[in-house]
């Protein structure tokens, strides 16, 4: 194991992050507060309780999901993508390092990105709604599991893409769709039948509605098929990247 | 000497069918410069990037230090530095960051003392902690290779490492070769400059459309160099070389214009002038005289000929 490598990585990457301290951290929770003044202050004062928990409550998992989910792909796809796009990716292939040193220091570095963009939403939601967590262990998991997967999701979109635009492509055409379907604003029930059968297709669903769970003891669909869920993904994840290597796709000719 | 890098049967076809390496075979001994010269297209660059892991072999094997590039990746890649060709450097990162970066990336602990070493003899001490960004063209590329040789390779990869660098980058550079060659590193360095091969290799290959088409000491090289013509056109066609001349072993041409003298580059003075003389007694008037030189460049170019 190059734990040399996979610390130099992982600074670099931490390192990156902390230089585009707007872009990374600051951005994402001004478009947060956004939210919460909008739906929870202005609208949500008028929306009526949803299982029991007010409104502005209610979105905060949701909420949080949705920087984490968009954060860790931008995160981790610009990570990979922009050493390919300048050409340095030359020195990480070159380097005593196996590929999953590779991904889990990217991957790892992204991950812990949007961790603690999550906290900090978390820290800011307090500020404007009242909060309980009622399994703040399955909370810790389900957003760590939450970071891993769609960090390396965003590392496959980084070396599949062979542009900037297609790096955008899949966060705004899949993923930010996904997200805003998935439950984000509001529980599933609220929909007609037909409605709530097609969201079951979307993984973002469970997502959301385990980690809201966690925090209320609410949900859309069992805790445990939520874990389920986002373990297959995350399986799914590491099958594809694992692939990639092995095949050299995108990166050695 | 020991064989530091062993090449055998390496071929690579890229997807889309252009063969980029015929079947090479290639052995770089411990501590030697060697020079892989060839025109732009040849395979210099693909050659290195397998045997640096950027690219992957269609055939063939590749040791480095003894140690398989495929299956003892680690061992292999942990003795190789790369300078690569085109400068790809990160932008904000500082030049100190980034040098202590490579050196963790091949697995070695951190050691600010040497890092400053490298970074003064390279010329960029003072740079230290600029964003390499406002660096400039020559500067980057000190910063490449001071990144190459953070974690003390055995062997180092220049490719086209003059290309667009001023003379005294080049010069710093060259000196630079010269201090790894004395500390026992193993450099290749690929140009398409010729003097640079000169000036530098102990070694000279020649590669063209991706096979290897000479190897050879650059003394031998250099003594092929050494060899200068010395034309001399008549005023009138001469039926035959007078036997005065006959210690010169002229040839003269099909019609008689022109008599050419091939000698040794080393030791000239004395036969062109005494040629001169002779002709003049033997009352040969001539019109003009010019030498040619056979450079590396020559044999380089008729070689790529040859073979295309």
């Amino acid at each position: 194991m190059n734990l040399y490598a996979i610390r130099a990585i992982y600074r670099f990457e931490m390192a990156r992050a902390w230089r585009t301290l707007t872009q990374s951290i600051i951005s994402p929770v001004i478009s947060t507060s956004l939210y919460f003044v909008v739906f929870g202050a202005a609208i949500g004062s008028r929306i009526p309780e949803v299982e029991g928990v007010s409104y502005g409550s209610f979105i905060v998992p949701g909420l949080m999901m949705l920087s984490l989910l968009t954060q860790s792909l931008s995160n981790a796809s610009f990570g990979i993508y922009f050493p390919r796009f300048t050409g340095t990716i030359y020195e990480v292939l070159s380097a005593p390092v196996s590929y999953l040193e590779i991904v889990v220091s990217y991957v790892g570095a992204a991950a812990t990105k949007s961790l603690i963009l999550g906290v900090i939403i978390l820290a800011t939601a307090a500020l404007f709604v009242p909060i309980r967590i009622e399994h703040p262990l399955w909370m810790v998991m389900f957003l760590v599991l939450t970071a891993v997967t769609f960090s390396l999701l965003g590392f496959i979109i980084g070396i599949w893409a062979d542009g900037f635009e297609k790096l955008q492509l899949v966060p705004l055409l899949v993923v930010t769709p996904l997200a805003f379907l998935g439950g984000t604003f509001y529980s599933i029930k609220m929909l007609p039948p037909l409605w709530q059968t097609v969201t079951l297709f979307n993984p973002v669903v469970y997502l959301v509605s385990g980690f809201r769970w966690s925090f209320y003891g609410i949900s859309d669909v069992s805790p445990t098929i939520s874990l389920g869920m986002t373990v297959l993904f995350l399986l799914t994840c590491i099958a594809i990247v694992a692939w990639i290597f092995r095949t050299g796709y995108r990166l050695k000719p | 000497m020991s064989t530091m890098i062993a090449i055998s049967g390496l071929t690579k076809t890229y997807e889309g069918g252009f063969e980029a390496l015929k079947p090479v075979h290639l052995d770089i001994r411990e501590g030697e410069i060697f020079a892989l010269l060839g025109p732009n297209g040849a395979g210099k660059t693909t050659l290195i990037s397998i045997v640096c892991g950027l690219v992957n072999a269609s055939g063939g094997r590749v040791t480095v230090g003894g140690h398989d590039i495929v299956r003892d990746y680690r061992q292999a890649r942990a003795l190789i530095g790369l300078v690569p060709q085109e400068l790809t450097t990160e932008a904000f990162e500082s030049v100190w960051n980034a040098v202590s970066f490579s050196r963790g990336l091949f697995g070695k602990p951190a050691d600010p003392a040497r890092i400053e070493r490298i970074l003064r003899d390279l010329s960029l001490w003072d740079k230290r902690d600029n964003r390499i960004m406002t660096l400039s063209g020559g500067m980057k590329r000190r910063l490449l290779i001071a990144k190459a040789l953070s974690h003390e390779p055995r062997v180092l990869f220049l490719d086209e490492p003059t290309a667009g660098v001023d003379v005294e980058l080049r010069r710093d550079m060259w000196q630079l070769v010269r201090g790894l060659q004395a500390d026992g590193v193993t450099v290749i360095l690929t140009t398409h400059y010729i003097e640079e091969a000169e000036e530098m290799a102990d070694r000279i290959g020649v590669i063209s459309r991706g096979e290897i088409i000479l190897v050879e000491d650059k003394a031998t090289l250099m003594h092929k160099l050494g060899r200068k013509q010395l034309s001399v056109h008549l005023q009138e066609p001469l039926a035959a070389v007078p036997a005065t001349l006959g210690a010169w072993a002229l040839e003269r041409s099909d019609d008689g214009q022109t008599l050419t003298y091939t000698y040794d580059a080393e030791r000239h003075e004395r036969g062109i002038g005494d040629l001169l003389n002779a002709l003049s007694a033997a009352g040969i008037a001539y019109k003009d005289v010019n030498t040619t030189q056979s450079s590396l460049e020559d044999i380089f170019v008729s070689l790529v000929r040859e073979k295309a």
